[in-house]
Order: C-alpha cells, then structure tokens, then sequence
C-alpha cells in the first residue's frame, strides 16, 4: 500500500538517505529500525513529506504523495511523535480533535470519535476530557499523542520513536496496546525506533538501516536466521539469537499434541517464556493451554529447542 | 496572589479616582508645598481630563507599537524573514535607545506641534520589550509541539495562529504591558510640544516653582502607571490560569 520508490535525500553534499526502496505491507505494523544519524527519521518524514524528497518517489496505495499539497496529505495520515507534542494550551478532548477539526467534521460525529478513542485507550472521558497535557502522567500523554494521531481515522499511522520517553514497564504496555490498537482499526502503521527489541516484538516487517540505506528488509526470523550484512547481526544481537529467535514464536504456533501434567503456558506466550518455565521449573514438557485454559497439547524442551536454530 | 496586596491595589486605586474626581478635598495636604499663597492645587485644567488625554495617547501609541512589533516579530521568526531578524532587531533598539525628547525634537519639525510628535515618541520607544518578548515567545514553542502542529496537517498559518501566537501570548502581553507602563511615565514629556497631559501640571509647577503641582503631576502619572500595570497582570493571570501552570 505504501511504496518507498527510490527515495534519496541529500543535505548540501550529505546524503541522509540514500536510493531507498521499500514496500510496506497494509494492514501491518513495518518498523524501521537503526542507529541515531542512520536517517530513519528523515525515511518516514519524507513519507508524510514533513522533509522534502530530493529524488524518487512515495506512493500510496498507488498515488504519488507529491501530487497535492503537503498539509492536505498529512490530514490523511496520523503522525505520533516521541515527547508526544500535545498542545499544552488544549485540553485532551481538544487535542484528539485536531485533525477532524481540520478537516471539518461535525460536531456530533467529533464528539463520539474522541469518546470512542478516550475509551479505547483507557482514559476516562469524564476525568481526562478537560484536563491539560501537564496534568497527566508520561504514560497518558502518549496514549493522547497516538488517540490525536488516530482521531481522523488514517489509513496510515507514522511513529517516530513513540515509546522513547516512556520507562520500561509502561513501555512494554504501551508496545502491548499499540498490537490491539493496529488490530482493531486495521491501520498501516510505520514505525521508527533505534531499538531492536521493540522492533522484533512489534514489527511483521523490519527494515535495518545504516548510513541512509536500507541493508535488510525482511521478517525478523529472517533476519535472525539469513543477515544480509554484518551490520545486520550486529544489530540483532549474535550472542543471544537463538533467545530471540524463540521470542519470536508463540507456544501456540509450535505446540505438538499430547498432553502433559506439571507446569501450563498460555498459547500466546512465546517460547522464550516457555523454555524459561520448563528450565525454572525442571520439567521436561508443559501443557499448552488457550486463553479459555482449555488444553491444547505440550512442548517439549526439545521441540523448543528446534526453534531456535535457524532452517 | 496574597490579600494584603489586593487591599494595597485597591487602596491605590481608590485615591486615584478620589483625587481626580474632587482634587479640592486634597488642598489641605498639599498647601505645606506652596509658597505665597500660590494654588496648593493645580488649577489651570481639569486633572482628570488630563490624566484620561495621558492614557488615551500611551494606549495609542502602544497599541500602534503592538501591531507593527508583533507583526515583525512573527516576520523573522518565519523562515522566509529570518534574514531581516539583525536589521529589524536593530531598528527597534534605535527606537529604544534614542531618547524620547530627541525624538520630539525630531518630529516637531516635520509634523507640527500637538499630539503627534508625542505618539511617534511613544511608538518607538514602545517597539522593543514587545518586539523582543514576541521573538521569545514564538522561539519558546516546544520544538516537538510545532513538530507535531505541521504532522497532523495545519498550514503554516493555521499553525501561527493555533499554536504558536497561543503559546507566545503571555510573554507578548508582558511586553506590551511593559511597554505601556513605561510610556504612562515617558508620556508626560508629551506636554512640552503641546499634548494634553498630565506634563502639563508638571510644566506648570516647573514655571512658577510650585512644588505641589510637581508633585501632583508625578504622582498621579506614577500611581496610574502602576495601576494599569496591575490590572493587566490580573487579566493575563486570569486568561492563562488553566493552561501555563507547569
């Protein structure tokens, strides 16, 4: 739905980002993953032509986003920023409302659209509605920044490092919401970050950059298994991949049959979890269970050992 | 905001208005000042009259000052004008540093004796706190909030006047507070090319070496200085409350 066509940009005689070519998948989440100074951030900004291509082309859904003027094109697709840039002079209603506002809707049809994204993202209307962005946690404020980003109903949704300023618990929640979030509005969703774990936990798709250029644009299995570059295995990690690798495969997708008494894992967890139970516990095998507790089969050591090799 | 210092404003402003409107009842307080038997209170003119003239010309002149400094203030912090930020910062600092009376001395030539002169004084010495708290206001804006302004699609000028004049607004109403209370006590050298003012009763007493109407000049154009001075910090406090209390 969106393709990246070639798309350079130079800054006098720096190249920021250079020839770079991707497909992005609709109905996903695609992560562009690098180190800072990688352009990354210059990649998706051109997107929503927040930066100017200097050459090749950004289309979606096959239109060539230069073909109306820029403010036009970023009513259309949601933008969430790391620091959440809320307007501190509105109050959170007023800032989900941002982009229907500009493009014109109803007050009624405003009115339900930020109920609706308030509730989705667990902030109580009749508490947070009139409140000011200094009054709510780090936490909150990001939910508003991605509810103000989604408020106009995108079809796509760039975040640059969304997650940035959040600590480690509340991330891994916000990560965690942002999965059920893409699932129930089906958005596209591009999203920039500079670390890898959150790129393998939410990407289907990520791409790996470096000094402007996309090195590897793949699954994360694949580019656990088969890097193309050096800098790629660098990146994911070369001590603990066989750890990733398992995080990447959920106990319901490699369950065998049978059954087996002791320790029960959820058929969401991953096998990461899995095998850390098993070693934790000193079991051999654990019942797989879905989210009723019905069982489903087991896991072995050995059939979560075979994950995490590649091939 | 504490009490006693609600009571003091109110105080002031109370003997204001009462001076003004029945100046007489002050004679006895003032006769100690005069000598020969001169008029303990200035009788040329009406006071209050005089003192609305003052006003009425430094709102003028500073809200003429307003406009053209916050008008320029936005041009050079716009990318397109950011090159005309030196000579325009340099302009107004001309304004503010040469002094009022030379630029009565000026003007009179040009523009005649009266009212004029005196607005053109007051505009340029008005120009700087404004024209400077603009730049800082608009310069103040959280780079990731005007990020976030131009991503979700505003045009450059939905942006200005949504978000950022918003944001800058206390600090550009700081400036033209101080620039009107500056001009309150500059106005009064209005009178010596003809304005109405309360210069006028400072003149007088200047001429005929009657301390008391020195006085009385002084006094009234220093309390409504730091009146008006308050007043407008009241109604800054009182629109910003909810969203600037970090």
């Amino acid at each position: 739905m969106i393709s990246i066509d070639n798309l350079s940009k130079q800054y006098g005689s720096t190249t920021v980002v250079d020839r770079v070519s991707l497909d992005i998948e609709r109905n996903s989440i695609t992560v562009i993953v690098g180190t800072s100074g990688s352009g990354k951030s210059t990649l998706l900004r051109m997107i929503n032509r927040l930066v100017e291509p200097s050459s090749g082309r950004v289309l979606i859904d096959g239109n060539d986003t230069a073909g109306e003027p820029a403010h036009l094109l970023r009513r259309r697709i949601g933008y969430a920023i790391q620091g959440n840039g809320l307007f501190p002079h509105r109050t959170v209603a007023e800032n989900i409302a941002t982009v229907p506002r500009l493009l014109g809707w109803d007050d009624t049809r405003l009115r339900a659209r930020v109920l609706q994204l308030l509730t989705v993202f667990q902030l109580d209307p009749a508490e947070f509605a009139g409140k000011f962005p200094h009054q709510l946690s780090g936490g909150q404020q990001q939910r508003v920044g991605v509810a103000r980003a989604l408020a106009a109903e995108p079809a796509v949704l760039l975040m640059d490092e969304p997650f940035g300023a959040l600590d480690p618990i509340i991330r891994a929640k916000a990560q965690d919401d942002l999965l059920d979030i893409q699932r129930r509005f089906a958005t596209t969703i591009v999203l920039v970050t500079h670390d890898m774990d959150e790129a393998f936990r939410l990407g289907s798709r990520v791409a790996v950059m470096s000094r402007g250029r996309v090195l590897q644009y793949d699954r994360p299995a694949v580019l656990i298994t088969r890097p193309a570059d050096p800098f790629v295995s660098q990146m994911t990690g070369l001590a603990d991949r066989a750890m990733r690798l398992l995080s990447l495969t959920t106990a319901g997708e490699a369950v065998i049959p049978g059954a087996a008494g002791g320790p029960v894992i959820a058929a969401s967890a991953s096998l990461r979890d899995a095998l850390s139970e098993l070693v934790w516990r000193g079991a051999e095998s654990v019942a797989v269970v879905d989210a009723d507790g019905a069982p489903l089969g087991r896991l072995t050591v050995a059939a979560i050992l075979a994950h995490g090799r590649p091939g | 905001m504490s009490r006693a210092a609600t009571v003091l404003r109110l105080a002031a402003l109370a003997l204001l208005v009462t001076f003004l409107l029945t100046p007489a009842s002050f004679a006895p307080l003032f006769a100690p000042l005069t000598q020969y038997g001169a008029p303990p209170i200035y009788d040329q003119g009406n006071l209050l009259t005089l003192a609305l003239a003052q006003i009425a010309t430094v709102c003028c002149a500073t809200a003429a000052s307003a406009v053209v400094a916050v008008g320029l203030g936005i041009l050079v912090t716009r990318a397109s004008g950011a090159q005309f930020l030196p000579l325009s910062r340099t302009l107004v600092n001309i304004g503010q540093t040469f002094p009022p009376v030379a630029v009565l001395a000026i003007a009179v030539p040009l523009v005649g004796f009266g009212l004029k002169p005196t607005l053109i004084a007051l505009f340029c010495y008005g120009l700087l706190p404004i024209f400077e708290n603009t730049i800082s206001g608009l310069h103040g804006c959280p780079p990731a909030v005007i990020e976030a302004a131009s991503g979700m699609g505003m045009s450059p000028t939905q942006r200005l006047l949504g978000v950022e004049l918003p944001l800058a607004m206390p600090l550009i109403l700081e400036g033209i507070r101080l620039s009107l209370v500056i001009n309150v006590g500059t106005a009064a050298i209005g009178s010596t090319v003809g304005a109405k003012g309360l210069g006028e009763v400072i003149i007088a007493g200047l001429l005929s070496n009657n301390t008391a109407f020195i006085l009385q000049g002084g006094l009234v154009t220093g309390l409504m200085a730091i009146l008006l001075y308050e007043a407008m910090a009241a109604v800054e406090r009182r629109l910003f409350r909810p969203a600037l209390i970090e």
